[in-house]
């Protein structure tokens, strides 16, 4: 087997490949064209049947399929054991996971045995060269994995040197999902379970699990309406519902409004939250910090109501109406209802 | 059961305000710039640790922290809580390093610290955000994790039983001791101090604090072990050069740049109902929505 490609570990519940990973698919085809290498795509789990058909579109070469019973749910040393054990083999010199409870708790054990550095939540991901300051010495095409640091407050570009593969996680919504090809396709390669897990690995035992489908689905949606902690109250945060209502909208949240109870933590935007690119987003009452700006930054058409003339969201905005959130929440609604017939 | 808990704990750098400045040129944290707390989850992760040792009278609690001596403050802020005592690792050459080169670190003062039942730590640390330590250091002990904890259910012949609080859901999961267990903000919050344990611990300190103390202060700490907190160095917890600091962390940071976010020209328009009325017509017509 070739070795030295991009790899994605996917996440598979409900018979459904996870959004976060066919984003990372996405951005891993880039990558790997650019490094002139293979993607492929890692599932382990029960009833991979065809699986392989949600993953080639996206310009996948190959997919390896681990399937056992007690490969799903997801847990903690036998997911790693698989991941580490294949590693060995086939020696990645990229791999990349969702910042996921799955990813966040998988990517650090398997880095930890591999001695691979990680690099948690990256915001973006790039090819490029690095020259070591200390050493003198010169290293193309490394992973340049770049995120927040400190809070939000700067940004970094990390690099491994040295250490394969070069591990990161990214968010849901940083990546754009986009088909590659819907008639591509790529090879199969069904791992047998027991050359990679051994019955040791299942220590941990799920004794109860209650998965809810989201209900929200604030990421796809082609209108955001988002209220921060100047909509003043849950009861006001209702205005927002009533002009996405009419709309076609959904309601987006700052983190501030998520903390003083006006909506549910679903609903956050931001750097800690999901980040969007609608056609049009309405910040609402939204002063604009740097963590919040940073999920919805790509937002094709802005639009900015808050008291403050100068509030910083504002400087991003296409449209600044300055004005009370709950006069002009109703104004909108009005007219909209009014012209749109 | 008595239990020998230890929870891992941070001192961080208040992330709230900080700018370029708060960076050294290598890349690494200027933490002496700026203000200190304990890593708010790490709080999470003792109330969850003083629930065991209510249930389990007999049980002691250690804080192991990595840091500059100072970190000794959030022990001592432990101990009001409830905590029995800590350990500060501290060292120059451990120094600059990232997620895996500290877990290795840690692991290794836990492999000093010897017989233990459970370590705990707060999901993640607000100055990097990466979630990352806790499951290195599990990997690194050989044993089982339990990441994003929101309660610990149950303890018993050898088993923890944890609500674990995930995006969609939650989960309860059955882990062999020893194991790590990370601790989701959304846990309980922690206690307070308690005003007689602040009293009886307020000179607890550590080998490089006892110097600031006055003659008096002193001798009080040399009669009484219980105030004598610990400090450990790379070479007393055997740790391999290589693996610490600098030198053992595979990742680097190669730069670091401010967040500017390009200005947009806008309009601005007033609160009336022509100039709203104009505005949605136009989104109509450019079908921006309808
Ligand atoms: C590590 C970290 C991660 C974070 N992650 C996120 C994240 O993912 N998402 C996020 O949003 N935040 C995040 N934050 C928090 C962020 O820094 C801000 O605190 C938050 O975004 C502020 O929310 P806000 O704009 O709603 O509130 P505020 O900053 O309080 O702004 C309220 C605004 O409402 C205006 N206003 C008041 N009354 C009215 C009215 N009647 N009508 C109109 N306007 C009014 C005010 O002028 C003001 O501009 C994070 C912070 C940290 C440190």
């Amino acid at each position: 087997m070739d070795k030295n490609n991009l790899i994605v570990y996917c996440e598979f519940e409900d018979g459904k490949v996870a959004d976060v990973s066919l984003e990372l698919l996405t951005k891993g085809r880039q990558l790997a064209s650019k490094l002139g290498v293979k993607l492929e795509a890692i599932v382990i789990g029960d009833n991979l049947d065809k699986v392989e058909e949600q993953l080639f579109p996206y310009g996948v070469d190959r997919v390896y399929k681990v399937s056992d019973k007690r490969l799903y749910p997801y847990t903690t040393n036998p997911h790693a054991a698989v991941l580490i054990n294949l590693f060995k083999e086939i020696e990645p010199q990229i791999c990349l996971m969702g910042a996921t409870c799955i990813g966040r708790d998988l990517g650090p054990r398997v880095s930890s045995c591999l001695h691979s550095g990680l690099t948690a939540d990256c915001t973006s991901l790039e090819i490029g060269d690095h020259k070591d300051v200390k050493t003198g010495k010169e290293y193309t095409d490394l992973l340049y994995q770049i995120r927040p640091a400190f809070g939000g407050n700067i940004v970094a570009t990390i690099v491994n040197p040295e250490c394969r593969p070069q591990m990161a996680t990214v968010r849901e919504g940083v990546m754009k999902k986009e088909v590659f090809d819907a008639a591509h396709k790529g090879e199969v390669v069904d791992l047998d379970p027991s050359k990679y897990v051994s019955d040791e690995d299942f220590v941990v035992e799920i004794i109860d699990r209650h998965i809810e489908k989201s209900k929200i689905n604030i990421k796809n949606s082609p209108i955001i309406v988002a209220g921060g902690y100047g909509v003043g109250s849950k009861e006001n945060f209702d205005l927002l519902y009533d002009l996405a209502n009419t709309l076609g909208a959904e309601v987006g949240a700052s983190r501030a409004a998520v903390d003083a109870g006006f909506t549910e933590h679903a609903r956050q935007i931001g750097q800690t939250g999901v980040t969007v690119r609608p056609k049009l987003y309405i910040a609402c009452g939204i002063s604009g910090q740097i963590q919040h700006i940073a999920g919805m930054q790509d937002s094709s058409i802005i639009i900015s109501i808050n008291n403050d003339p100068n509030a910083p969201i504002n400087t991003i905005a296409d449209y600044v109406i300055t004005g009370n959130v709950e006069d002009v929440v109703p104004k909108l609604i009005k007219y909209y209802k009014k012209n749109s017939k | 059961m008595s239990l020998n808990i230890i929870v891992l704990a941070k001192q961080v750098p208040d992330t709230r305000n900080v700018g370029k400045d708060a960076m050294k040129e290598d890349g690494t944290i200027n933490r002496a710039a700026l203000p200190a707390i304990f890593n708010p989850e790490d709080l999470n992760a003792l109330e969850q640790a003083l629930h065991l040792k209510d249930a389990n009278p007999g049980s002691t609690i250690t804080l192991l922290t990595m840091g500059l001596p100072r970190a000794a403050e959030i022990i001592r802020e432990a101990i009001y809580r409830g905590a029995d005592s800590g350990i500060v690792l501290t060292d120059r050459v451990l120094g600059g390093a990232d997620t895996l080169a500290t877990s290795y670190s840690l692991a290794q003062a836990v492999k000093k610290f010897g017989n233990y039942d459970i370590i705990l730590g707060g999901r993640q640390a607000i100055d990097g955000d990466t979630a990352q330590v806790g499951p290195q250091i599990a990997e690194k002990l050989g044993i089982p994790q339990v990441t994003y904890a929101e309660e610990i259910l149950d303890l018993k012949d050898g088993f923890v039983t944890v609500k674990r609080r995930l995006e969609n859901g939650v989960e309860t999961v059955k882990a062999p001791l020893p194991c790590v267990v990370t601790v989701n903000g959304s846990a309980a919050d922690c206690r307070p101090r308690n005003a007689m344990r602040v009293q009886k611990y307020k000179f607890a300190v550590s080998p490089s604090e006892v110097a600031k103390l006055t003659d008096r202060q002193k001798e009080i700490v040399e009669n009484r072990p219980y105030l004598q907190l610990q400090e450990w160095g790379a070479a007393f917890v055997d740790a391999d050069p290589e693996q610490i600091g600098f030198a053992g962390s595979p990742t680097k940071v190669k730069s670091i740049e401010n967040v500017v976010f390009t200005a947009k020209e806008s309009r601005v328009l007033d609160d009336d109902d022509a100039a709203i009325e104009d505005l949605v017509k136009e989104l109509i017509a450019n079908h921006t929505i309808g």
